[in-house]
């Protein structure tokens, strides 16, 4: 492996032209992961994108990294082999509501069971946009698309709550208009050893223009969201002067001295899903930024020291060990 | 007293019981001391597919036939000599397989009026006439295993629990098998338990002492040890076993680490099972949430540079599909083991068949060509395995191996390959980024392969058609055209590679038959008796079924007739008739959940030969 040179987020960028439409968030994400990648210092060739299939999941083909793109739903499955095969590995895998919470939502939740070493980037459009704007396990009931021309009838997934309930020792939410914050929470994911699971907000301009709108246009942001950062009070409204308290196991507004400090490391993930429940109050902000992240062995290196302690054990097996074992018998 | 020993060259026992009577376990520890005496061997479990139907019925019967002979053997023989009897449901579900004459040992102790009655018996197949025709000893073999072990301090159960090891104590005497094997066993196996390693030793002793003192049986057996066996190391091995030894060693002769994503589903498991305690030969295993995600994982670790591999058995390879499909436009090296068992769907799951050969060799979308092989025997297994390993990293590709039922839980004495005699294919990793493209490739049509963590390599694979030249998603149609054609020569290149398969028998045949997979033993105990017979009748065995040797056509343009024998409804004959089409091959099938046996085949073989005549 090469020494580490001070790179650029241009240095990891592909030679392939960027095909998604024009005005589309994903842009946005792949501008944050290759200024994180820059900052961080990570060496090219140590990292290895790894996706399934929707628009977002083109991702690996425009970085100038190891890159696989695989099949529908099945990009954590792969990266899982990726990282546990070599663990020195940088592993991001990168998916969509629909591949990573429909025909991926089993490997999804495994894999952060697990706590594979990976980063895990959830484009939440609530759309599949690849298929031309069919509704998602995410868009929210009542939403017309061609599939559901009478508007849906399907109860949606919380992201966030999906991950936490699956045991995810790091979980964040993010959008795609706040480049700034996209890119504290990807540079949290990045550092955390474990799954990083990260939602985020990303419009698709062309089957679900404004999903987020009520909540991230600039006029009601600053209202209906709040920024959750470890050790500060959650505070929220114009001038910051709302804030949360979390009491009998509610989260109340009170006035922002009286808020609550946020602490996203403790070790029950009660806290992070009582923030996430606000997704579900109209009259309460929703939550973003770092809502949970605890330290945990990863699958990765427990199989690793596995191997490591069982061959310290037995000894390094030989081929001749393998075959040739005691209940073996000689004929003349 | 001792009796006096009758040499007998060929024996066949079956022992069957209540799943809860430990046969299994009294089956192979009598196989593991028949390999040691040096006999030739072959054994085929048949157990029942509920993990435990109600004690004493007719479905819960699980049963062990082991064949052991002086000289080599093929098969776990057809019409057993000796049938072990434990429970009324055991005696009625096995005995019109005994041949003429054959001895029946029962144990009167579990043939009580309610022990008929959950074996669906009005009357006792004992005193009624069913058993005319057999020599029938019975023993009350639950009394005997009591007495023997008064005053072991054990509870009525434990003792109760016993009684498998005091009729193996009983099989021991009749055919003179050494005690030893099993009591070193019982030592080992009840380390922490002294009391039950007592106990049941006891009970082996009073089994063996019970057929000395008794005189039961007419008289004892003594089946010599093969005299003309090739000098060398043996081992006795399951199939399972012997393929996950393979995919370790075939690794290893790569030069790389293996990485097994699996998931547990009958009659595969065990390989996973097995290569779990092998982790200090630096294997990783990964049981997965489920069938695709087994895969995955695997060729995420082939792409990161070790050599992938999952296992399973034919409604989890249908869910490998897709995923196949990628690792042949990917092109990366991954070993996928199928254990046939019979299907459509769940079908019987501890059954037999052969029938996922088509959907191996077809059954993704769209021009997914990839190399599909067969193991004979449980000892070909590992070779197969080592094969298949050979075949993937050579060529950079997803390989199917194919295993099924009656390999997977069969055993044989296996003659252990020399270790210089092992094939070496070391990989060599793209290191050099002078000239590198992902899909650059070697005479051989196989391209190189570039682990991450490379500097100057960094290049991005997937599911989308790549630019043959920079490996650039494309969709140009010429492209495509060139990629699909390239793919499948690749794929047809490895004929280069395998040796023609070897013809046995007479120059021109008149009935030639080809056979793959485990119909191997039976075809060959049966072509090789009609052979002693003076018949004019050859066979071959493929182990590669895709893409089909070079050299079948001259083999079978030399013969009048071409038979070919399949668990399945005719699909390897399909294969051969669309390939080689300017041959006529007859199809024999049978679908029974069951082995051919090669009296059945013998009378196959006759009948074509009579009509050829
Ligand atoms: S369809 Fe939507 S999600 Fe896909 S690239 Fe276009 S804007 Fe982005």
């Amino acid at each position: 492996m090469s020494d580490v040179q001070q790179l650029k987020p241009k240095d990891f960028k592909s030679d392939q032209e960027m095909r998604w439409c024009p005005g589309c968030g994903d842009y946005s994400v792949i501008n944050g992961v290759q200024a994180v990648l820059a900052d961080i210092g990570v060496a090219k060739e140590n990292v290895v994108m790894v996706s399934g299939i929707g628009c977002s999941s083109r991702f690996p083909y425009y970085m100038d990294t190891y890159g696989f793109h695989g099949i529908h739903g099945r990009a954590n499955a792969i990266a899982t082999g990726v990282k546990v095969a070599n663990p020195e590995l940088q592993v991001w895998v990168i998916t969509g509501d629909g591949d990573g919470l429909s025909i991926g939502g089993n490997h999804m939740i495994h894999s952060l069971r697990r706590n594979v070493d990976m980063k895990i980037i959830l484009f939440n459009n609530q759309i599949y946009g690849l298929t031309k704007g069919q509704y998602s396990p995410t868009s929210p009931q009542g939403l017309k698309t061609k599939t559901t021309p009478y508007g849906s009838v399907d109860a949606p997934f919380n992201p966030v709550q999906l991950a936490l309930g699956a045991g995810a020792t790091f979980v964040a939410r993010t959008m795609d208009v706040q480049p700034k914050h996209l890119k504290e929470v990807l540079a949290a994911a990045a550092a955390h050893k474990g799954s990083a699971f990260v939602e985020v907000w990303q419009n698709c301009v062309i089957f679900n223009d404004g999903a987020f709108k009520g909540w991230t246009e600039k006029a009601v942001r600053d209202e209906l969201t709040v920024n959750l950062e470890a050790g500060k009070p959650m505070v929220y409204g114009k001038d910051q002067a709302k804030g949360l308290k979390v009491q009998d196991m509610t989260v109340k507004v009170v006035p922002a001295a009286e808020a609550t400090v946020w602490d996203p490391t403790v070790a029950s993930a009660a806290p992070a899903f009582l923030m996430s429940q606000l997704d579900n109050d109209p009259a309460m902000p929703r939550p973003f930024g770092v809502l949970r992240t605890v330290a945990a062995p990863t699958l990765d290196e427990l199989v690793a020291d596995q191997v490591g302690a069982v061959t310290g054990k037995r000894g390094p097996g030989t081929l001749k060990d393998l075959l040739y074992t005691p209940d073996c018998w000689q004929v003349d | 007293m001792s009796s006096e020993l009758i040499r007998q060259d060929d024996v066949t026992i079956r022992f069957a019981g209540d799943s809860g009577d430990g046969m299994q376990l009294t089956g192979t520890q009598f196989t593991d001391t028949t390999a040691k005496v040096g006999n030739d061997l072959a054994t085929f479990p048949d157990f029942p597919s509920e993990i435990r139907a109600p004690a004493g019925t007719r479905a819960g019967v699980s049963g062990y036939q082991i064949h052991f002979s002086s000289s080599d053997i093929y098969t776990p023989g057809d019409a057993p000599d000796v049938l072990v009897a434990m429970n009324p449901a055991a005696l009625i579900i096995n005995y019109k397989d005994l041949k003429p004459g054959g001895i029946v040992l029962v144990n009167t102790g579990s043939f009580t009026e309610k022990d008929l009655e959950k074996a669906d018996l009005k009357s006792n197949p004992l005193t009624d006439g069913t058993l005319s025709g057999f020599r029938v000893i019975e023993e009350d073999i639950n009394q005997r295993t009591v007495e023997a072990l008064e005053g072991t301090g054990l509870g009525k159960k434990d003792v109760l629990r016993c009684k498998n090891f005091y009729t193996l104590g009983m099989m021991y005497w009749l055919f003179s098998r050494p005690l030893e094997p099993t009591l070193e066993w019982l030592q080992m196996k009840f380390k922490n338990k002294p009391e039950l390693a007592e106990a049941n030793s006891r009970a082996l002793k009073a089994g063996y002492n019970h057929g000395e003192l008794l005189r039961l049986f007419q008289g004892r057996y003594d089946v010599p040890k093969v005299d003309d066996a090739p000098a060398g190391t043996y081992r006795n091995i399951m199939g399972n076993h012997a393929l996950a030894l393979g995919l370790v060693a075939g690794a290893e002769l790569a030069g790389l680490k293996a990485f097994l994503g699996s998931y547990p589903i009958t009659p595969a498991t065990d390989i996973l099972q097995y290569m779990s305690e092998l982790k200090n030969y630096d294997v990783i295993t990964c049981q997965m949430e489920d069938e695709i995600a087994g895969i995955c994982t695997a060729i995420g670790a082939s792409f990161a540079g070790r050599l992938g591999m999952t296992t399973t058995s034919g409604p989890g390879l249908a869910l490998k599909t897709e995923a196949l499909g990628l690792a042949v436009i990917t092109e990366l090296p991954l070993v996928c083991v199928d254990v046939q068992r019979a299907g459509p769907s769940t079908g019987l799951p501890t059954k037999v068949e052969q029938a996922d050969l088509l959907q191996s060799i077809f059954g993704r979308n769209s021009e997914a060509p990839l190399p599909v092989l067969a193991c004979a025997c449980p000892a070909d297994a590992f070779d197969c395995a080592v094969e298949a390993c050979r075949i993937a990293v050579e060529y950079m590709t997803p390989v199917i191996l194919l295993s099924d039922n009656y390999i997977a839980n069969g055993a044989e004495p296996w003659k252990l390959p020399a270790l210089e005699e092992l094939p070496r294919f070391k990989v060599e990793f793209v290191t050099d980024p002078e000239g590198y493209w992902p899909y650059r490739r070697d005479a051989k049509l196989a391209r190189g392969w570039a682990k991450p963590g490379t500097p100057g390599l960094m290049h991005r694979i997937g599911g989308l058609e790549k630019d043959a030249k920079t490996g650039n998603v494309s969709h140009d149609p010429d492209n495509h055209q060139l990629m699909v054609e390239t793919r499948l020569q690749k794929v047809m290149n490895i004929r280069d590679s395998i040796p023609t398969p070897e013809y046995f028998g007479p120059p021109d045949p008149d009935l030639l038959v080809v056979g793959w997979g485990s119909p191997y033993g039976a075809i060959r105990s049966s072509v090789e008796a009609l052979q002693r017979d003076g018949k004019r009748i050859g066979r071959i065995h493929l182990r590669h079924v895709y893409p089909l040797p070079h050299g079948l056509a001259g083999i079978f343009a030399s013969a009048k007739r071409i038979v070919v024998p399949e668990l399945n409804m005719g699909q390897l004959a399909r294969l051969l008739t669309s390939e080689l089409p300017q041959f006529k091959f007859e199809s024999i099938h049978k679908v029974q959940g069951k082995p051919f046996f090669a009296p059945e085949l013998k009378v196959h073989f006759h009948r074509i030969l009579e009509e050829t005549a």
